[in-house]
This record gives C-alpha cells, structure tokens and sequence, in this order.
C-alpha cells in the first residue's frame, strides 16, 4: 500500500496539477484570462442563473391550438368530399379535436366512409414509429355517425413541429432583447425551457412571450350587424380597445403576416401618434394592391391574435407593399409589436408553467454568502482536523484543499452549472471529504495501539478502510445521482457538485494523503506514529 | 506533532443495553413526527402547492410589513403571507396558488409589482418565483418517487455488500431518519420546498454512510471473534468506531453551521435539514440500526460458503 512507482506518483501529482490549473482562470481577470497562452484551459465556473441572476422560464407549447385548426381545415375537406359525392348529412362540427357528422342515409354509409378514408394521407414525419400511418382515424359510430380524429402519429409529429417551431420564433423574439447567452431547449414533448441571464425586466419578456402575434388583414362586412346571424364563412371579432365594438369580418384573410418582411416601429406624420409600419414581400405586395385597387371606400380589418387593432378605409390602391398600424399604441406598444411582427407568429400560444427570476442584487449577494460560508467552514474543519491528528491531520488538509481545487477545477472544465445550492453541495462536501481521512487514521491509531509498527500499521490502516470508504461513499453517490436525475435547476447544481465532491475526495483522501505518507515515511524512517 | 484523542481508545460505552431506553425516545419521536404531520401538516413551499413568491428589499429603510401586508392583501390574490427575510428590509411575499390554471398565476405578479410601485418608495426585486399547478404537481410526484428510489437503491446496495439483516436495520434507520426530519419541519413550520427534498436525500446518503461505517466493523467482528455474544460484538463495534463517527459529525456540522450561519436566507432550510439529518443519523445508526440487528440476528459463520450458513438469533 505504501510503495508508489515513479509513474503513479507522476500521474497523482499530474491530476492534482491539472485541478489547480483548471481552477485557476476562477481566480483571475477576463482581461488576464485572455492574456493566457492558448494552451492553458480557461474556462471559468458556469454560474447558475440564482447566482448570476436571471430568468429560468417553463412554457408549454398549447399544441392543441394546432391540432384543432388542422381538424377545422379537414372538417371542410370532408364537407367538399361529401358535397361531390352527393352524400347527405348533418351536424358537421368539430369538438375536442375531433370532426363528427351525422349521414342522413344509413345506406349510404360504405361510401361516405371511403369518401373520407379517400382524404387522409401519410403521416409526414421523421419519426421511425410513424412510418406507414395514416394521419386521419375514421370510425363509425353508429350506423349514421361517423367520428374522424386525427392519429396519434400525426399528433405527435404535429406537436414535434409546432414545438421546434415555436423554439425558433421564441428565439428570434428574445435575440431582439440583446441579451447574452440565452438557453432556449425543448423539454418533453410539448415544452420549453428558456434560460435567459442577467435580465433585470422579466416582465418584458413575459409580455413577448405572451403574445402569438397571428397578424392577419380581412375583409370587413359592413352590411350584416355583429349580433344578427353571420354566414359561415365569416365571422365575428371585438375591437383591440376593449370598447366592445364588435367588427363582422370574412373568415378568409386577404394575407397574413407570413408576407411580412419588416417591421419598424415609427410616428405617424399626420397625428404624430406612434406606428408600426410594415414591409410586404413581392407577392404580399401584389396580392395587398390588387385587392386595395378593387375595394377602395371600403374597410378592411388588420386583426391580431383575434382581435382587431383597427379597420382603416381603404382611400386609394395602396402599392409598393408598404403600410402602416396604428391603433393607440404607446411607443413601447408600437415597439414591441414591431419586434413581434419581425419575429413572426407562434404556430400556437405558448403558457408560462413556471418562472423563476433573481435579480442582479440577489445573487451577487448569494455569491458572497457562499464565498464566506465556504471560507469560515473550511477554516473550521481544516483547524479540526489540525488539532485531532497533528501530523496526519496536516496530510489531510492538504489533500483537503487538493480536493476544492479538483472540484473547481473539474466544475469549470466540464462547465456543469454552479448554483447556491450547488456551494452548499461543496461546503457539505469539505465536512464530509476528511471522512475517509478519518477512517483511515482511526484504524491506523487501532493498529498501533496493537503494538504493530508504524509501517504495518499504516499499511494495516489504508488496507482496512478502503472497503469502508468505498460502502460509505457508492451510497451517497446513489443519492447524489438520484437526485441528479430528479433535480431541476438549483438542485441539479447540488448533485453535481456533491457527486464530483465524493469522487474527488475519494482520490485525495485515499491517494494523496497515502503519497505522502509514504514519502514522509521514506524520509523520516519514524519510530512511533504521531496520531 | 502528535494529534489529541478526543475519544479515548478501549472507550467501553455499553451502547446496546441503552436500546430499550432508545426505543423509546425513538418510538417517541417517530408517533410525534407522525402526529404531527398529520394535524398540522407540513408548511409546503410554492414548489409544491404552486403560486408565487417575490422577495423585495426596501432601499429607503427598513419595511414598513404592517402596509405592504395591507397592500398586497387588498389586492383579492387569496392567502397572503409576508416576512421579513434575513434583514429587516427584505421581506418575502408568499401568495397561494389562483383559481384557473396555469395562466392566472402570472398575473399575481404584474398586480403585486403594480400595487408595491404605487406606494412611492424605492424597490429591488429581489426574486420572483411562480409555479403553476402543472409543475408543482410533477415535482411532489418526482420527489416521492426519488425519495423512495433512494431507499430501494441503497436497501438493495447493501443487500448485495452485506446480508439482508443489515439491509434492513439500515434501511429502517434511515426511513426512521427521513420520518423524524419530516417531523421536525412539521414542528417548526419551516417552508418545505424543493431543496427540502435534496437535503432528504443527502440525509440518506448521510445516515446510511454512518450505518455502513459500523456495519463493516461488525462484519469484520462477525469473522474474528467467532464465539462472542453478538450484544457485546455490536458495542464493540460501536465503541471501535466511536471516535470516527464523532470526528466525522464534528467536521460535517462545522461545515454545515458555517452554511446555516453565513450562507444567507435562501439556502437556510437547506442547510438545517442537513444539519438536522447529520445529528438524527449520528444516533440513529448507533440506536436504532445496530440494536435492529441484534433483533434479527445475523449470519455468523462467514468462512464456510453460504449454504452451510445458519442464522443465529439470540
């Protein structure tokens, strides 16, 4: 157990040579650590947002949204399909994201089936499971009901879309914030996670988020009166001032905003009142100036997210695919529309499941919390250990510190996130670290109080213990990464650092300090342990 | 430079005559605990009922809580509670979960921040944090799951490094431990959130590295001293282990008081819990698992294979 080849003492003194230099960049500058030749590591210590402050955001993709709107356009599908093959039926509507309708004819069921099996199609996916399925399920009821639900599959690769979508327009959206560095992965299978650091205002990203952005431009129908009976390919929406003014639009919008390619926010000349003004693609430009030029006189609605920002008249064609919004904005509102419209709409509303925000003051303040607590516990321990093993109890310490250099270092190489919890998971660990020390020298001092010389003794102590240690710490590791699988955010921060903290002091504790046993004992040759 | 021995070797403490006394204390404990969580329950945090919290500190001076507490609770958010936190100008709101799902819960905050700015004086917001029913539904459920996946991994741990009798005095230890740390955050009404659960986990880790220290000393007994009493091999072990138990509690609560003490107001139940956890596991593996072992007797012929093995029950 004493004896070290040259090499292994090597490699033990390499590793511990690589933990400070990787825990070194911690202690410098950036401007110093950029001064660093390429070859030296450094990275420094990912910060978790609780210290470096910041939102974490949870959203849920509300994918439903999506499937219901492709139920709506196969609804009419089925209405066209029936209506060729001159089959009669009732009651065709669409609930809970399935389309039902009720055939007249009992007899001519057989038909209208394969008339609606005719439509579907295979499910678009890169998903292995869903290779051959078919995207709608047709089923008879009764022998006049017929229920028509989307498949699984389709579902699932539906929502896979609207979700990757839905992450790349929540990008673009927070991009415009100027943040740095933000985290935006998909969870699950319908949701977000954003991790956006060092924002001081989460309420606006709350609000840019909060808005599906669906710009559309309709038709307004100035001859039917919102309350009486609306034909069914119009419908009916309220005005975005919340006066109640309610506007009787034709369903089918003249563009979108997917024919958008700018969107600045400005003033108006006339009113002096704040805009957004807005850029069409060619096609969007063509399609605005032809249907301007034949409705002049009449209005037309720009709706938002189903509500109408205004219903200007049209005075003259307007070509050049250029125009503008307004609608009482505040210049913020006129702002963060512009960003809204330049990001593009979200496939579907997207729901704040959980939010956790701390403020630059917070965690700088947690920092230091952590620093002082760290220093005043190893001071501590280090003392402790100082006074219960003299000699031996220097070894340990010096592994001790060894270990926290290791810990930081191998934090910032694999740069696993520290969080507040996760210093705590480091204090916990300089208690607990000295634990193997413990053992190894109270089964040592056991051994000498039998009359067995300093070096059997020794070699006696490390023997016996390492079964122990190993039992002692493969059982907090179990717990570590247990909770490392359960843990979100802070409490992930503490696993990791508790599970790199037992490994660490494993090697220190039992490798190390055993190094340099040894070579005080080559040196020194003693009599008598001074345990 | 030679070391003191705080606990003397060849120490006798007759541990295992003391377990009726510790039956008792720990029976005591663990009805208290139950007790107690069933009438006055736990204090859970927004992590597991959902709702919002939003820690403020005053800049103009000291809180003024009699008129936040009025403010935000005129504001119809339900139950409100308001403390001071750490300083006399932090105060921490908690507001329960709103009716209607996920959606409502982000308006507490924008109505809460609208009301505090209205009253004039400087704010930082400090932290806010909201949990909708979805989540905090998962993350009770993920808890229990990873709390008792613990158990099981380590009961079949140890079931795998030792004989059953040990797998299952550690294990009712350790429950005994998870129990009575539930009891004492039921007693103080400390706020019972997610890292609650990790420092839960920790205590496993914890108490079952304590059992495990002892119970390989007693294996190693089992096979040295072949003819003595397993009352007075279990002492032995005790005492021979004594000094490393206590040194090793000594520095993890110097380490975790140290965290309790300076390692500011988010993490304090934190590091209670844990020292909480190192002071019932300290006990608990040297009352409640060794004397649990006696109970159910051990193996104790380990130089013949297994199949020659016959439990002696005392």
């Amino acid at each position: 157990m004493l004896h070290f080849s040259i090499w292994k003492t090597t490699l033990i003194g390499l590793v511990s040579l690589a933990g400070v230099l990787f825990a070194l960049p911690n202690i410098l500058t950036d401007e110093q650590s950029q001064n660093l030749p390429s070859f030296m590591p450094s990275n420094k210590l990912h910060l978790g947002l609780d210290l470096k402050g910041g939102s974490h955001m949870l959203l849920k993709v509300e994918a439903g949204v999506v499937i219901s709107e492709r139920m709506e356009a196969v609804k009419d599908e089925i209405r066209t399909a029936l209506r060729d093959k001159k089959i009669g039926y009732t009651g065709l509507a669409v609930a809970d994201e399935a389309v039902s309708l009720k055939l007249r004819k009992p007899e001519q069921m057989e038909d209208a089936l394969l008339a609606i099996i005719g439509l579907s199609q295979a499910v678009n996916s890169s998903l292995l499971q869903s290779a051959g399925a078919r995207d709608i399920v047709v089923t008879q009821n009764s022998n006049t009901a017929i229920l028509v639900t989307m498949s699984p599959e389709e579902r699932a690769a539906r929502v896979k879309s609207a979700v990757a979508q839905s992450i790349e327009i929540v990008r673009r959206r927070i991009d415009e914030l100027g943040t740095t560095e933000p985290t935006i992965q998909p969870q699950g299978t319908d949701r977000i996670l954003v991790q956006v650091p060092g924002l001081d205002d989460p309420e606006k990203l709350k609000a840019l988020l909060g808005k599906t952005a669906k710009l559309t431009f309709h038709e307004v129908d100035t001859v039917r009166s919102a309350t009486g009976a609306i034909p069914t390919d119009s419908f009916v929406l309220p005005d975005a001032d919340g006066s109640g003014q309610l506007y009787v639009l034709k369903r089918r919008p003249i563009l979108t905003g997917e024919n958008l390619v700018d969107a600045q926010p400005g003033f108006s000349q006339q009113t002096n009142e704040a805009v957004v003004s807005f850029k069409f693609d060619t096609s969007g430009a063509k399609k605005f100036g032809n249907y301007t030029a034949t409705h002049v006189g009449e209005p037309f609605a720009i709706v938002l997210d189903n509500q109408v920002i205004s219903a200007p008249n049209i005075r003259q064609a307007i070509r050049g695919g250029s125009g503008q919004i307004s609608g009482g904005f505040t210049v913020e509102g006129a702002n963060e529309l512009a960003i809204l419209l330049r990001a593009g709409a979200l496939p579907a509303p997207l729901q704040i499941l959980e939010e956790r925000t701390v403020g630059p003051g917070l965690g700088a303040d947690s920092i230091e919390a952590g620093k002082i607590a760290s220093i005043i516990g190893l001071i501590g321990v280090v003392a402790f250990i100082l006074l219960s093993y003299g000699l031996f109890g220097l070894f340990a310490n010096i592994a001790l510190m060894i270990n926290l250099l290791l810990i930081i270092g191998v934090l910032s190489l694999l740069q696993a996130t520290l969080t507040l919890p996760g210093i705590a998971g480091i204090v916990l660990t300089i208690g607990m670290a000295v634990d193997a020390n413990v053992l190894i020298f109270e089964r040592i001092r056991e051994e000498a109080l039998l009359g067995k010389s300093p070096i059997a003794s020794i070699e006696t102590g490390y023997n016996r213990a390492l079964t122990t240690i190993l039992d002692a710490n493969i059982t907090t590791f179990i717990a570590a990464v247990i909770l490392f699988y359960l843990g979100t955010g802070p409490v992930k921060g503490f696993a990791i650092t508790l599970s790199i903290g037992i490994i660490t002091s494993v090697f220190t504790a039992f490798v190390v300090t055993r190094l340099m046993v040894s070579i005080w004992i080559r040196r020194r040759r003693p009599k008598s342990i001074p345990i | 430079m030679k070391g003191l021995n705080f606990i003397p070797s060849g120490t006798k403490i007759p541990f295992i005559g003391f377990r009726y006394i510790s039956l008792v204390i720990s029976l005591v404990m663990l009805v208290g605990s139950l007790g107690l969580f069933l009438t006055q329950g736990l204090n859970y945090g927004i992590d597991f009922l959902g709702g919002t919290t939003i820690e403020i500190k005053t800049l103009d001076g000291p809180a003024d809580l009699v008129n936040l507490r009025n403010t935000v609770g005129s504001l119809g958010l339900g139950d409100v509670q308001l403390q001071t936190f750490g300083a006399p100008n932090e105060v921490l709101i908690k507001v329960q979960a709103q009716a209607g799902g996920d959606g409502t819960q982000q308006q507490v905050v924008t109505k809460i921040k609208a009301a505090l700015d209205a009253l004039g004086g400087e704010i930082e917001y400090r932290s806010t944090e909201v949990v909708g029913p979805t989540v905090s539904g998962e993350l009770v459920q993920d808890s229990v799951i990873a709390v008792m996946l613990a158990i099981g991994a380590v009961l079949i741990y140890i079931w795998i490094r030792f004989e059953w009798q040990f797998s299952v005095a550690a294990v009712v230890a350790l429950v005994h431990d998870v129990f009575i740390t539930i009891g004492f955050f039921s007693l103080l009404q400390l706020d019972f959130n997610i890292s609650i659960i990790a420092a839960l986990l920790t205590i496993v880790g914890y108490s079952l590295n304590d059992t495990v220290v002892v119970f390989d000393r007693v294996r190693e007994y089992l096979r040295k001293f072949k003819k003595l009493g397993l009352a007075e091999l279990l002492d032995q072990s005790i005492n021979s282990t004594l000094s490393r138990t206590i040194l090793t509690s000594v520095t993890t609560l110097l380490a975790l008081l140290s965290l309790y003490i300076f390692g500011g107001e988010v993490i304090k139940g934190l590091s209670l819990a844990m020292i909480w956890g190192v002071l019932i596991g300290t006990y608990s593996s040297v009352f409640v698992a060794s004397p649990i072992l006696l109970v159910l007797g051990v193996k104790r012929d380990w130089s013949k294979n297994k199949t020659a093995a016959e439990t002696f029950n005392k």
